[in-house]
Protein backbone atom coordinates (compact mmCIF):
# COMPACT_ATOMS: atom_id res chain seq x y z
CA UNK A 1 0.00 0.00 0.00
CA UNK A 2 2.85 2.31 0.93
CA UNK A 3 4.71 1.55 -2.31
CA UNK A 4 1.56 2.24 -4.25
CA UNK A 5 1.07 5.60 -2.51
CA UNK A 6 4.70 6.50 -3.13
CA UNK A 7 4.34 5.69 -6.80
CA UNK A 8 1.13 7.71 -7.03
CA UNK A 9 2.75 10.68 -5.37
CA UNK A 10 5.67 10.57 -7.78
CA UNK A 11 3.46 10.37 -10.84
CA UNK A 12 1.20 13.15 -9.56
CA UNK A 13 4.12 15.49 -8.93
CA UNK A 14 5.58 14.73 -12.35
CA UNK A 15 2.18 15.37 -13.87
CA UNK A 16 1.83 18.61 -11.89
CA UNK A 17 5.22 19.88 -13.03
CA UNK A 18 4.39 18.91 -16.59
CA UNK A 19 1.10 20.81 -16.51
CA UNK A 20 2.69 23.88 -14.92
CA UNK A 21 5.40 23.92 -17.58
CA UNK A 22 2.87 23.43 -20.36
CA UNK A 23 0.66 26.22 -19.00
CA UNK A 24 3.49 28.72 -18.62
CA UNK A 25 4.82 27.83 -22.07
CA UNK A 26 1.41 28.30 -23.62
CA UNK A 27 1.10 31.73 -22.01
CA UNK A 28 4.72 32.69 -22.49
CA UNK A 29 4.03 34.13 -25.90
CA UNK A 30 0.42 35.19 -25.22
CA UNK A 31 0.26 38.90 -24.53
CA UNK A 32 -2.44 41.29 -23.57
CA UNK A 33 -1.99 44.51 -25.48
CA UNK A 34 -3.51 47.87 -24.68
CA UNK A 35 -4.87 49.78 -27.65
CA UNK A 36 -5.64 53.48 -27.26
CA UNK A 37 -8.19 54.28 -29.94
CA UNK A 38 -10.42 57.18 -30.96
CA UNK A 39 -13.90 57.07 -29.43
CA UNK A 40 -15.50 56.78 -32.88
CA UNK A 41 -13.83 53.38 -33.32
CA UNK A 42 -15.52 51.89 -30.23
CA UNK A 43 -18.07 49.57 -31.82
CA UNK A 44 -16.15 48.52 -34.92
CA UNK A 45 -12.93 47.69 -33.07
CA UNK A 46 -14.80 45.66 -30.46
CA UNK A 47 -16.33 43.58 -33.23
CA UNK A 48 -13.04 43.18 -35.09
CA UNK A 49 -11.28 42.18 -31.88
CA UNK A 50 -13.69 39.37 -31.02
CA UNK A 51 -12.80 37.92 -34.40
CA UNK A 52 -9.11 38.43 -33.66
CA UNK A 53 -9.21 36.87 -30.20
CA UNK A 54 -10.95 33.79 -31.56
CA UNK A 55 -7.92 33.11 -33.73
CA UNK A 56 -5.02 34.52 -31.77
CA UNK A 57 -3.54 33.64 -28.41
CA UNK A 58 -3.17 37.35 -27.69
CA UNK A 59 -5.86 39.42 -26.03
CA UNK A 60 -6.67 43.06 -26.59
CA UNK A 61 -7.71 45.64 -24.02
CA UNK A 62 -9.11 48.98 -25.19
CA UNK A 63 -8.80 52.54 -24.01
CA UNK A 64 -11.28 54.64 -26.00
CA UNK A 65 -11.41 58.41 -25.79
CA UNK A 66 -10.67 61.67 -27.57
CA UNK A 67 -7.49 61.20 -29.62
CA UNK A 68 -5.87 64.30 -28.14
CA UNK A 69 -6.38 62.96 -24.62
CA UNK A 70 -5.00 59.56 -25.64
CA UNK A 71 -1.95 61.12 -27.27
CA UNK A 72 -1.34 63.10 -24.13
CA UNK A 73 -1.53 59.96 -22.00
CA UNK A 74 1.05 58.25 -24.22
CA UNK A 75 3.21 61.35 -24.03
CA UNK A 76 3.10 61.08 -20.24
CA UNK A 77 4.06 57.40 -20.37
CA UNK A 78 0.76 55.51 -20.43
CA UNK A 79 1.43 51.83 -21.28
CA UNK A 80 -0.43 51.75 -24.58
CA UNK A 81 0.99 49.39 -27.20
CA UNK A 82 -0.88 50.71 -30.20
CA UNK A 83 -2.38 54.14 -30.92
CA UNK A 84 -5.24 54.52 -33.41
CA UNK A 85 -5.99 58.23 -33.83
CA UNK A 86 -8.85 60.08 -35.55
CA UNK A 87 -6.56 62.70 -37.00
CA UNK A 88 -2.98 63.26 -38.15
CA UNK A 89 -1.93 66.10 -35.79
CA UNK A 90 -2.14 63.84 -32.72
CA UNK A 91 0.02 61.20 -34.43
CA UNK A 92 2.40 63.88 -35.73
CA UNK A 93 2.98 65.22 -32.23
CA UNK A 94 3.88 61.78 -30.90
CA UNK A 95 6.06 61.17 -33.96
CA UNK A 96 7.92 64.42 -33.45
CA UNK A 97 8.56 63.55 -29.81
CA UNK A 98 9.89 60.13 -30.75
CA UNK A 99 7.10 58.12 -29.14
CA UNK A 100 6.33 55.93 -32.14
CA UNK A 101 8.04 52.74 -33.27
CA UNK A 102 9.72 53.69 -36.56
CA UNK A 103 8.21 52.22 -39.67
CA UNK A 104 4.92 51.21 -38.08
CA UNK A 105 2.85 54.30 -38.80
CA UNK A 106 0.12 53.84 -41.41
CA UNK A 107 -3.01 55.73 -42.54
CA UNK A 108 -5.87 53.26 -42.34
CA UNK A 109 -9.27 54.91 -42.55
CA UNK A 110 -11.26 57.97 -43.47
CA UNK A 111 -14.69 59.17 -42.40
CA UNK A 112 -17.36 61.78 -43.09
CA UNK A 113 -18.79 64.55 -40.92
CA UNK A 114 -22.53 64.77 -40.39
CA UNK A 115 -24.88 67.05 -38.46
CA UNK A 116 -27.39 65.21 -36.28
CA UNK A 117 -30.51 66.15 -34.30
CA UNK A 118 -32.60 64.16 -31.82
CA UNK A 119 -34.75 61.56 -33.55
CA UNK A 120 -37.98 63.37 -32.63
CA UNK A 121 -36.74 66.80 -33.71
CA UNK A 122 -38.70 68.70 -36.38
CA UNK A 123 -35.67 70.66 -37.57
CA UNK A 124 -34.07 70.22 -40.98
CA UNK A 125 -30.98 71.61 -42.66
CA UNK A 126 -30.49 72.25 -46.36
CA UNK A 127 -27.19 74.05 -45.97
CA UNK A 128 -24.83 74.72 -43.04
CA UNK A 129 -26.04 78.34 -42.99
CA UNK A 130 -29.25 77.03 -41.40
CA UNK A 131 -27.28 76.58 -38.20
CA UNK A 132 -27.42 80.35 -37.77
CA UNK A 133 -31.17 80.25 -37.39
CA UNK A 134 -32.68 80.96 -33.97
CA UNK A 135 -34.09 77.41 -33.80
CA UNK A 136 -30.55 76.11 -33.39
CA UNK A 137 -29.97 77.36 -29.89
CA UNK A 138 -27.31 74.99 -28.65
CA UNK A 139 -25.02 72.84 -30.78
CA UNK A 140 -22.82 70.14 -29.28
CA UNK A 141 -19.27 69.84 -30.53
CA UNK A 142 -16.29 67.97 -29.13
CA UNK A 143 -13.74 70.52 -27.87
CA UNK A 144 -13.10 72.49 -31.07
CA UNK A 145 -9.49 73.35 -30.34
CA UNK A 146 -8.18 69.86 -29.77
CA UNK A 147 -10.51 66.88 -30.24
CA UNK A 148 -10.28 65.69 -33.89
CA UNK A 149 -14.00 65.77 -34.69
CA UNK A 150 -14.24 69.23 -33.08
CA UNK A 151 -11.24 70.47 -35.02
CA UNK A 152 -12.62 69.09 -38.29
CA UNK A 153 -16.07 70.60 -37.64
CA UNK A 154 -14.84 74.04 -36.61
CA UNK A 155 -12.49 74.12 -39.59
CA UNK A 156 -15.37 73.24 -41.89
CA UNK A 157 -17.59 75.95 -40.38
CA UNK A 158 -14.68 78.36 -40.60
CA UNK A 159 -14.18 77.57 -44.28
CA UNK A 160 -17.89 78.22 -44.81
CA UNK A 161 -17.53 81.59 -43.06
CA UNK A 162 -19.91 80.54 -40.28
CA UNK A 163 -17.65 79.78 -37.34
CA UNK A 164 -17.70 83.21 -35.71
CA UNK A 165 -21.47 83.16 -35.46
CA UNK A 166 -21.91 79.49 -34.61
CA UNK A 167 -19.20 79.64 -31.94
CA UNK A 168 -21.52 81.26 -29.39
CA UNK A 169 -24.01 78.39 -29.68
CA UNK A 170 -21.42 75.68 -29.14
CA UNK A 171 -21.50 73.43 -26.06
CA UNK A 172 -18.03 71.86 -25.96
CA UNK A 173 -18.00 68.23 -24.85
CA UNK A 174 -15.35 65.60 -24.23
CA UNK A 175 -15.39 63.54 -27.43
CA UNK A 176 -17.54 62.42 -30.35
CA UNK A 177 -19.50 59.89 -28.27
CA UNK A 178 -20.26 62.57 -25.67
CA UNK A 179 -21.56 64.69 -28.56
CA UNK A 180 -23.78 61.80 -29.61
CA UNK A 181 -25.06 61.37 -26.06
CA UNK A 182 -25.88 65.03 -25.61
CA UNK A 183 -27.91 65.12 -28.82
CA UNK A 184 -29.69 61.91 -27.78
CA UNK A 185 -30.62 63.51 -24.46
CA UNK A 186 -32.34 66.40 -26.22
CA UNK A 187 -30.45 68.96 -24.12
CA UNK A 188 -28.82 70.32 -27.29
CA UNK A 189 -30.56 70.96 -30.57
CA UNK A 190 -27.90 69.53 -32.88
CA UNK A 191 -24.36 68.19 -32.95
CA UNK A 192 -21.46 67.29 -35.23
CA UNK A 193 -20.39 63.65 -35.29
CA UNK A 194 -18.91 61.23 -37.81
CA UNK A 195 -21.27 59.37 -40.09
CA UNK A 196 -20.10 56.15 -38.45
CA UNK A 197 -21.23 57.38 -35.01
CA UNK A 198 -24.64 58.44 -36.30
CA UNK A 199 -25.06 54.89 -37.62
CA UNK A 200 -24.85 53.29 -34.17
CA UNK A 201 -27.62 55.34 -32.56
CA UNK A 202 -31.33 55.14 -33.16
CA UNK A 203 -32.10 58.10 -30.92
CA UNK A 204 -30.74 60.62 -33.43
CA UNK A 205 -31.07 61.27 -37.14
CA UNK A 206 -28.76 62.82 -39.70
CA UNK A 207 -29.99 66.11 -41.13
CA UNK A 208 -26.93 67.04 -43.14
CA UNK A 209 -23.96 65.17 -44.53
CA UNK A 210 -20.94 67.37 -45.06
CA UNK A 211 -19.90 66.74 -48.68
CA UNK A 212 -16.56 64.96 -48.90
CA UNK A 213 -15.16 67.59 -51.24
CA UNK A 214 -16.27 70.52 -49.06
CA UNK A 215 -15.42 69.06 -45.70
CA UNK A 216 -11.98 68.59 -44.17
CA UNK A 217 -9.88 65.58 -45.15
CA UNK A 218 -10.34 63.05 -42.36
CA UNK A 219 -7.56 60.53 -41.83
CA UNK A 220 -7.24 57.86 -39.14
CA UNK A 221 -3.61 56.76 -38.71
CA UNK A 222 -2.38 53.93 -36.49
CA UNK A 223 1.08 53.21 -35.11
CA UNK A 224 2.89 51.08 -32.56
CA UNK A 225 4.17 52.89 -29.48
CA UNK A 226 7.95 52.86 -29.15
CA UNK A 227 7.95 52.06 -25.42
CA UNK A 228 5.63 49.07 -25.86
CA UNK A 229 6.84 45.89 -24.21
CA UNK A 230 4.61 43.75 -26.38
CA UNK A 231 5.58 44.80 -29.88
CA UNK A 232 5.18 41.32 -31.37
CA UNK A 233 1.57 41.11 -30.24
CA UNK A 234 0.98 44.73 -31.28
CA UNK A 235 2.35 44.02 -34.76
CA UNK A 236 0.16 40.95 -34.96
CA UNK A 237 -2.93 42.99 -34.15
CA UNK A 238 -1.89 45.79 -36.49
CA UNK A 239 -1.65 43.25 -39.31
CA UNK A 240 -5.04 41.87 -38.41
CA UNK A 241 -6.81 45.24 -38.58
CA UNK A 242 -5.58 45.53 -42.16
CA UNK A 243 -6.84 42.07 -43.09
CA UNK A 244 -9.75 41.34 -45.40
CA UNK A 245 -12.04 40.46 -42.49
CA UNK A 246 -11.23 43.66 -40.64
CA UNK A 247 -11.60 45.82 -43.74
CA UNK A 248 -15.03 44.34 -44.35
CA UNK A 249 -16.01 45.17 -40.78
CA UNK A 250 -14.81 48.77 -41.13
CA UNK A 251 -16.78 49.16 -44.35
CA UNK A 252 -19.85 47.66 -42.71
CA UNK A 253 -19.76 50.37 -40.05
CA UNK A 254 -19.42 53.07 -42.70
CA UNK A 255 -15.70 53.84 -42.54
CA UNK A 256 -13.76 54.54 -45.71
CA UNK A 257 -10.87 52.10 -45.93
CA UNK A 258 -7.67 53.58 -47.34
CA UNK A 259 -5.37 51.36 -49.36
CA UNK B 1 -2.67 85.08 -18.70
CA UNK B 2 -2.74 86.18 -15.07
CA UNK B 3 -4.39 89.51 -15.67
CA UNK B 4 -6.11 88.65 -18.91
CA UNK B 5 -9.75 89.44 -19.42
CA UNK B 6 -10.54 85.76 -19.61
CA UNK B 7 -9.12 85.02 -16.14
CA UNK B 8 -10.95 87.99 -14.71
CA UNK B 9 -14.23 86.96 -16.33
CA UNK B 10 -13.97 83.35 -15.10
CA UNK B 11 -13.12 84.47 -11.55
CA UNK B 12 -15.91 87.05 -11.38
CA UNK B 13 -18.41 84.56 -12.80
CA UNK B 14 -17.43 81.89 -10.25
CA UNK B 15 -17.59 84.32 -7.32
CA UNK B 16 -20.94 85.77 -8.43
CA UNK B 17 -22.74 82.49 -8.97
CA UNK B 18 -21.11 81.10 -5.81
CA UNK B 19 -22.42 84.06 -3.82
CA UNK B 20 -25.87 83.74 -5.38
CA UNK B 21 -26.03 80.03 -4.56
CA UNK B 22 -24.98 80.63 -0.94
CA UNK B 23 -27.59 83.38 -0.50
CA UNK B 24 -30.16 81.11 -2.12
CA UNK B 25 -29.58 78.19 0.24
CA UNK B 26 -29.06 80.33 3.36
CA UNK B 27 -32.71 80.73 4.46
CA UNK B 28 -33.52 77.06 3.72
CA UNK B 29 -30.33 75.85 5.36
CA UNK B 30 -30.82 77.93 8.51
CA UNK B 31 -34.45 76.84 8.96
CA UNK B 32 -33.64 73.17 8.32
CA UNK B 33 -30.63 73.32 10.66
CA UNK B 34 -32.83 74.76 13.40
CA UNK B 35 -35.42 72.02 12.86
CA UNK B 36 -32.66 69.42 13.09
CA UNK B 37 -31.19 70.99 16.24
CA UNK B 38 -34.37 71.69 18.14
CA UNK B 39 -37.15 69.42 16.95
CA UNK B 40 -37.83 65.79 16.32
CA UNK B 41 -40.41 64.49 13.92
CA UNK B 42 -41.21 61.22 12.09
CA UNK B 43 -38.79 60.57 9.20
CA UNK B 44 -36.29 63.06 10.67
CA UNK B 45 -33.41 60.59 10.24
CA UNK B 46 -34.44 60.01 6.65
CA UNK B 47 -34.42 63.74 5.88
CA UNK B 48 -31.07 64.15 7.67
CA UNK B 49 -29.58 61.39 5.52
CA UNK B 50 -30.95 62.74 2.26
CA UNK B 51 -29.63 66.22 3.06
CA UNK B 52 -26.20 64.74 3.80
CA UNK B 53 -26.04 62.65 0.61
CA UNK B 54 -24.54 65.23 -1.79
CA UNK B 55 -21.64 65.57 0.62
CA UNK B 56 -20.65 61.90 0.43
CA UNK B 57 -21.89 60.80 -2.99
CA UNK B 58 -19.58 61.24 -5.96
CA UNK B 59 -20.38 64.71 -7.33
CA UNK B 60 -20.89 63.30 -10.83
CA UNK B 61 -23.61 60.99 -9.48
CA UNK B 62 -25.41 63.96 -7.97
CA UNK B 63 -24.86 65.79 -11.25
CA UNK B 64 -26.41 62.91 -13.18
CA UNK B 65 -29.47 62.93 -10.93
CA UNK B 66 -29.83 66.69 -11.42
CA UNK B 67 -29.42 66.25 -15.18
CA UNK B 68 -32.20 63.69 -15.24
CA UNK B 69 -34.45 65.95 -13.15
CA UNK B 70 -33.87 69.15 -15.11
CA UNK B 71 -33.10 67.73 -18.56
CA UNK B 72 -35.32 68.51 -21.51
CA UNK B 73 -36.91 65.08 -21.48
CA UNK B 74 -38.04 65.12 -17.87
CA UNK B 75 -41.42 66.49 -16.71
CA UNK B 76 -39.78 69.27 -14.65
CA UNK B 77 -37.31 70.12 -17.38
CA UNK B 78 -40.01 70.21 -20.01
CA UNK B 79 -42.26 72.39 -17.79
CA UNK B 80 -39.45 74.88 -17.24
CA UNK B 81 -38.46 74.87 -20.90
CA UNK B 82 -42.00 75.75 -21.96
CA UNK B 83 -41.77 78.79 -19.70
CA UNK B 84 -38.47 79.82 -21.24
CA UNK B 85 -36.28 78.64 -18.38
CA UNK B 86 -33.29 76.55 -19.35
CA UNK B 87 -31.21 74.86 -16.70
CA UNK B 88 -28.99 72.47 -18.61
CA UNK B 89 -25.92 74.07 -20.27
CA UNK B 90 -26.87 77.37 -18.69
CA UNK B 91 -25.63 79.50 -15.74
CA UNK B 92 -28.76 78.45 -13.86
CA UNK B 93 -27.42 74.90 -14.01
CA UNK B 94 -24.22 76.14 -12.38
CA UNK B 95 -26.33 77.83 -9.68
CA UNK B 96 -28.30 74.67 -8.95
CA UNK B 97 -25.26 72.40 -8.95
CA UNK B 98 -23.42 74.71 -6.54
CA UNK B 99 -26.48 75.05 -4.28
CA UNK B 100 -27.16 71.33 -4.03
CA UNK B 101 -23.52 70.44 -3.42
CA UNK B 102 -22.86 73.08 -0.76
CA UNK B 103 -26.21 72.73 1.07
CA UNK B 104 -25.18 69.82 3.34
CA UNK B 105 -22.11 71.73 4.55
CA UNK B 106 -24.21 74.75 5.44
CA UNK B 107 -26.81 72.71 7.30
CA UNK B 108 -24.21 70.77 9.29
CA UNK B 109 -22.30 73.88 10.37
CA UNK B 110 -25.37 75.91 11.28
CA UNK B 111 -26.93 72.97 13.10
CA UNK B 112 -23.88 72.75 15.35
CA UNK B 113 -24.09 76.47 16.12
CA UNK B 114 -27.77 76.21 17.02
CA UNK B 115 -27.05 73.20 19.20
CA UNK B 116 -24.50 75.29 21.08
CA UNK B 117 -27.08 77.95 21.94
CA UNK B 118 -28.24 77.31 25.47
CA UNK B 119 -31.92 76.32 25.24
CA UNK B 120 -32.43 77.77 28.72
CA UNK B 121 -32.00 81.26 27.27
CA UNK B 122 -34.76 80.54 24.77
CA UNK B 123 -36.99 79.15 27.50
CA UNK B 124 -36.39 82.24 29.66
CA UNK B 125 -37.41 84.45 26.76
CA UNK B 126 -40.56 82.38 26.38
CA UNK B 127 -41.45 82.81 30.03
CA UNK B 128 -41.07 86.56 29.50
CA UNK B 129 -43.75 86.40 26.80
CA UNK B 130 -41.77 86.27 23.56
CA UNK B 131 -43.36 84.43 20.63
CA UNK B 132 -41.38 81.57 19.02
CA UNK B 133 -40.63 83.75 16.00
CA UNK B 134 -39.34 86.56 18.21
CA UNK B 135 -37.21 84.14 20.17
CA UNK B 136 -35.73 82.82 16.96
CA UNK B 137 -34.75 86.23 15.61
CA UNK B 138 -33.89 88.03 18.84
CA UNK B 139 -32.23 85.29 20.88
CA UNK B 140 -31.23 82.27 18.79
CA UNK B 141 -29.91 83.90 15.64
CA UNK B 142 -27.75 86.55 17.31
CA UNK B 143 -26.18 83.89 19.55
CA UNK B 144 -25.56 81.54 16.62
CA UNK B 145 -24.73 84.23 14.10
CA UNK B 146 -20.98 83.67 13.96
CA UNK B 147 -21.55 79.97 13.29
CA UNK B 148 -24.08 80.81 10.59
CA UNK B 149 -21.64 83.11 8.82
CA UNK B 150 -18.85 80.53 9.19
CA UNK B 151 -21.17 77.89 7.70
CA UNK B 152 -22.06 80.20 4.84
CA UNK B 153 -18.37 80.86 4.13
CA UNK B 154 -17.69 77.13 4.10
CA UNK B 155 -20.64 76.53 1.78
CA UNK B 156 -19.39 79.34 -0.46
CA UNK B 157 -15.92 77.76 -0.68
CA UNK B 158 -17.48 74.43 -1.53
CA UNK B 159 -19.56 76.10 -4.23
CA UNK B 160 -16.44 77.67 -5.74
CA UNK B 161 -14.69 74.31 -5.82
CA UNK B 162 -17.64 72.44 -7.30
CA UNK B 163 -16.82 70.45 -10.44
CA UNK B 164 -18.49 67.07 -11.03
CA UNK B 165 -22.12 68.10 -10.77
CA UNK B 166 -21.46 71.39 -12.56
CA UNK B 167 -19.81 69.87 -15.61
CA UNK B 168 -22.63 67.36 -16.09
CA UNK B 169 -25.51 69.74 -15.53
CA UNK B 170 -24.19 73.00 -16.90
CA UNK B 171 -21.41 71.89 -19.24
CA UNK B 172 -18.03 73.51 -19.71
CA UNK B 173 -19.00 76.42 -21.95
CA UNK B 174 -16.42 79.21 -21.99
CA UNK B 175 -18.01 82.56 -21.21
CA UNK B 176 -21.30 81.02 -20.15
CA UNK B 177 -20.91 78.27 -17.59
CA UNK B 178 -17.18 77.93 -17.16
CA UNK B 179 -16.19 78.33 -13.53
CA UNK B 180 -12.62 78.31 -12.17
CA UNK B 181 -12.69 74.53 -11.58
CA UNK B 182 -14.10 73.81 -15.03
CA UNK B 183 -11.57 76.12 -16.65
CA UNK B 184 -8.65 74.35 -14.94
CA UNK B 185 -9.96 71.03 -16.29
CA UNK B 186 -10.42 72.50 -19.75
CA UNK B 187 -6.89 73.88 -19.91
CA UNK B 188 -5.43 70.57 -18.82
CA UNK B 189 -7.52 68.74 -21.46
CA UNK B 190 -6.25 70.94 -24.27
CA UNK B 191 -2.68 70.83 -23.05
CA UNK B 192 -2.38 74.40 -21.74
CA UNK B 193 -0.93 73.47 -18.39
CA UNK B 194 0.56 76.86 -17.59
CA UNK B 195 -2.82 78.55 -17.94
CA UNK B 196 -4.29 75.83 -15.75
CA UNK B 197 -1.70 76.59 -13.08
CA UNK B 198 -2.60 80.27 -13.04
CA UNK B 199 -6.22 79.45 -12.34
CA UNK B 200 -5.14 76.81 -9.85
CA UNK B 201 -3.28 79.51 -7.96
CA UNK B 202 -6.36 81.72 -7.85
CA UNK B 203 -8.52 78.79 -6.69
CA UNK B 204 -6.12 77.90 -3.89
CA UNK B 205 -5.80 81.52 -2.77
CA UNK B 206 -9.56 82.03 -2.64
CA UNK B 207 -10.22 78.70 -0.90
CA UNK B 208 -7.53 79.47 1.67
CA UNK B 209 -8.98 82.91 2.35
CA UNK B 210 -12.56 81.77 2.83
CA UNK B 211 -11.87 78.63 4.81
CA UNK B 212 -9.43 80.45 7.08
CA UNK B 213 -12.01 83.18 7.71
CA UNK B 214 -14.63 80.56 8.47
CA UNK B 215 -12.42 78.85 11.03
CA UNK B 216 -11.40 82.19 12.58
CA UNK B 217 -15.06 83.09 13.08
CA UNK B 218 -15.74 79.79 14.77
CA UNK B 219 -12.72 80.21 17.04
CA UNK B 220 -13.70 83.76 18.04
CA UNK B 221 -17.25 82.58 18.72
CA UNK B 222 -16.00 80.12 21.31
CA UNK B 223 -14.34 82.79 23.39
CA UNK B 224 -17.75 84.30 24.19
Amino acid sequence: MYRFKQGMRKSLSVAAVFFILAWTQANAWADEILVSAAASLTDVLKEITSGYQAKSKHTVKFNFGPSNGLARQIEEGAPADLFFSADLPQMDTLDKNGRLEPGTRKNLLSNQLVIIVPADSKLAISSPKDLLKADFKKIALAEPSSVPVGVYSSKYLSDEGLWEQVKSKVVPVQDVRATLASVESGNVVAGFVYKTDAAVSKKIKIVYEVPIDKGPKITYPAAIVKESKRKEAARDFMTYIQSRAAKDAFKKYGFVVLD
Amino acid sequence: MIFSFETWQITVFSLSVGLASTLLILPFGVVLAWLFARKTWPLKSFVETVVLLPLVMPPVSTGLILLKIFGRRSPIGQWLYERGVEIVFNWKGVLIAMSVMSFPLLVRSVRTSFAEVNPRLEQIAATLGASPLKIFFVITIPLAYKGIVAGALLAFSRALGEFGATILLAGNIPGETQTLSLAVYNFVQIGKDSDAFVLLGITVALAFLFVWSSEWLLRSGNKA
